[in-house]
């Protein structure tokens, strides 16, 4: 059987909503029954065929092309099987997903990833704001699962996180790791203001020097044992994080935030 | 049968169902690793005595561990999984935390789950923080030298214990040689550990004594000094000593294979006879017997 491939028509003039285009409600319907699901399109609801020419048949494994960044909810709730995207996509992206895998071969917007609890979400591009995040109004993050992007992300990625791995190649912008349940984020480039502001426990792992808040206490440099498991934890992924050769155990340690407790952690790899 | 010189008796060794956690203890070097194994495994010959009983298994190379540092691998026997996992939370509390650059990691991969770090985490005094990792949760413990990490829960399995072979040599000398050929030849086996100090145990015991209240008493029968003092004895005129070799496994074929090449490794001159301590079959749920353990052996 070949993916089950979506291969968009023309660019929506509106905001599309992807949710229903899941391994999980897939499973079972035939190809013109899928083309018969109707999608949230702005206002209006339009059929999955008017979108979308389709092709293959194996609903496991999801393919979807020509993506653009007005693609909301790709993959939302996933609850095991594949979903590979050729594209941008739009916010949401993996929001809520709880098993299985989807890589976004382009950028995606904002608050993806949020409140995921389990699978893995897999960027090539950049990120926008809240990654692993929770909805506006909700208290809980990611809780589960990874989520790795080969590029940049925006402000307050890991916001409220409770559980579960951001690794981020490329650089983040401030507030990572804001409000910061526990949970681990990895970061190998550049970071921006405020890092692990108000972050109540958990570890942000960091390449590079960046500037620490006083509410964080320097706990000096150390050999952190658990980084050896962390990085092993990380071999079978392909990204840069994977690499032995990036692999460190000694680090500055800071703990904080002080205002919540001191029991998170910012650790600064020492050369 | 025979093996060599030696006479293999028509018997069998009687073992008994007892449970195992594994426990991989990782250090800085090699020499710590083994600092932590041995105290960990320290007073723990016989479960009658010592509520355990526990071995070192290997030493495992850097490649081998979770956290790619020198390790040493722990078996850790008790009557119960409520045993094994008190025993762990006193002796991964006290030897292994308290040994420097120690981590301590479950090596098993099914069992019931014991709590071990998930209390040992205390000691931490609200320091203590934990990681989720590939579906196993570990704690790091701040100490005094750096971060003590251990894993959340142990996975406690079915295991089988007392196993044994008993050499009976004709003098002190040649029966400790062959001893020590037997255990090394042992030790190359996985999933096994030998309890006793290096392995040897000159003190076998009975079930009982004439005394109240104690469970076991010296094994009146395979003692040389009695030779002529009791009607029982299961020694011939030429036995002037008995070592025993006890064996601790993961599962039967793993008891019964080190037991074999103890054997082989043991027979020849001045051991004109091995055995197997047994107490008739009533008492143990496992029977192993001797000639069906050589069966596919070509015996020299």
């Amino acid at each position: 059987m070949s993916a089950l491939t979506f291969h968009l028509k023309h660019v929506p003039e509106q905001r599309l909503d992807m949710s229903p285009l899941v391994c999980q409600n897939l499973r079972g319907r035939t190809a013109d029954e899928i083309r018969s699901m109707t999608l949230d399109c702005g206002g209006s609801r339009v059929p999955v065929g008017e979108l979308f020419d389709l092709s293959g048949s194996d609903c496991e494994d999801i393919v979807i092309e020509k993506a653009c960044d007005r693609m909301d909810c790709v993959g939302r709730g996933l609850d095991g099987g594949r979903i590979t995207v050729h594209g941008d996509v739009g916010a949401y992206a993996g929001m809520q997903m709880r098993r299985g895998e989807i890589v976004v071969r382009g950028s995606a917007g904002v608050l993806a990833g949020c409140e995921m609890g389990g699978g893995t979400l897999r960027i090539r591009g950049d990120c926008g704001d809240y990654l692993g995040g929770a909805r506006s109004g909700n208290r809980r993050g990611m809780r589960g699962g990874t989520i790795l992007v080969r590029g940049s992300v925006g402000v307050r990625a890991g916001d409220q996180m409770r559980r579960g791995k951001i690794l981020i190649e490329g650089d983040a912008g401030d507030y990572l790791g804001s409000r910061m349940i526990a949970g681990t984020i990895a970061v190998m480039g550049r970071t921006g203001r405020h890092v692990g502001y108000a972050m109540a426990r958990g570890t942000i792992l960091l390449w590079r020097k960046t500037t620490i808040g006083a509410n964080f206490a320097n706990c000096g440099s150390h050999t952190a044992t658990f980084l050896a498991l962390l990085f092993a934890s990380l071999r079978g992924y392909e990204s840069r994080l994977a690499d032995p050769d990036h692999e460190f155990h000694r680090v500055q340690r800071y703990a904080g935030d002080l205002a919540r407790g001191g029991l998170g952690e910012i650790l600064i790899r020492l050369q | 049968m025979q093996i060599q010189s030696t006479q293999v008796a028509d018997t069998f060794a009687e073992a008994f169902k007892m449970y195992a956690a594994r426990l991989i203890i990782t250090a800085e070097n090699e020499k710590w690793a083994l600092a932590a194994a041995r105290s960990v495994t320290g007073f723990a010959t016989s479960v009658i005595g010592c509520k355990c009983e526990a071995g070192i298994e290997r030493l495992l190379g850097e490649q081998e561990t979770p956290d790619r540092r020198p390790g040493a691998s722990v078996l850790l026997f008790a009557g119960s999984v409520k045993g094994v996992g008190d025993r762990l939370m006193e002796r991964v509390g006290q030897c292994i935390m308290t040994c420097p650059t120690t981590a301590c990691y479950d090596g098993l991969s099914e069992g019931e789950a014991v709590t071990v770090g998930g209390k040992l985490r205390f000691f931490g005094d609200g320091y203590q923080s934990s990681k989720l990792l590939d579906d196993t949760r570990y704690w790091r413990i701040p100490v005094m030298e750096g971060e003590f990490l251990v894993a959340d829960t142990f996975r406690v399995q079915p295991a089988v214990g007392g196993g044994n072979i008993l050499l009976l040599g004709e003098d002190l000398s040649q029966t400790l040689s062959a001893a020590e050929a037997a255990v090394d030849a042992m030790n190359a086996v996985d999933g096994v550990v030998l309890p006793f100090p290096d392995g040897v145990v000159r003190s076998g015991s009975k079930p009982g004594s004439r005394y109240k209240g104690l469970p076991a008493s010296t094994n009146d029968a395979y003692c040389p000094t009695l030779r002529g003092r009791v009607e029982h004895t299961a020694l011939a005129e030429n036995i002037g000593c008995v070592l025993e070799i006890v064996i601790d496994g993961l599962d039967e074929a793993a008891v019964g294979e080190a037991m074999r090449v103890g054997m082989l490794a043991a027979a020849g001159t001045g051991i004109p006879e091995i055995s197997a301590g047994n107490y008739g079959g009533e008492l143990g749920q496992f029977q192993i017997g001797l000639h069906a353990l050589l069966q596919g052996d070509q015996l020299p």
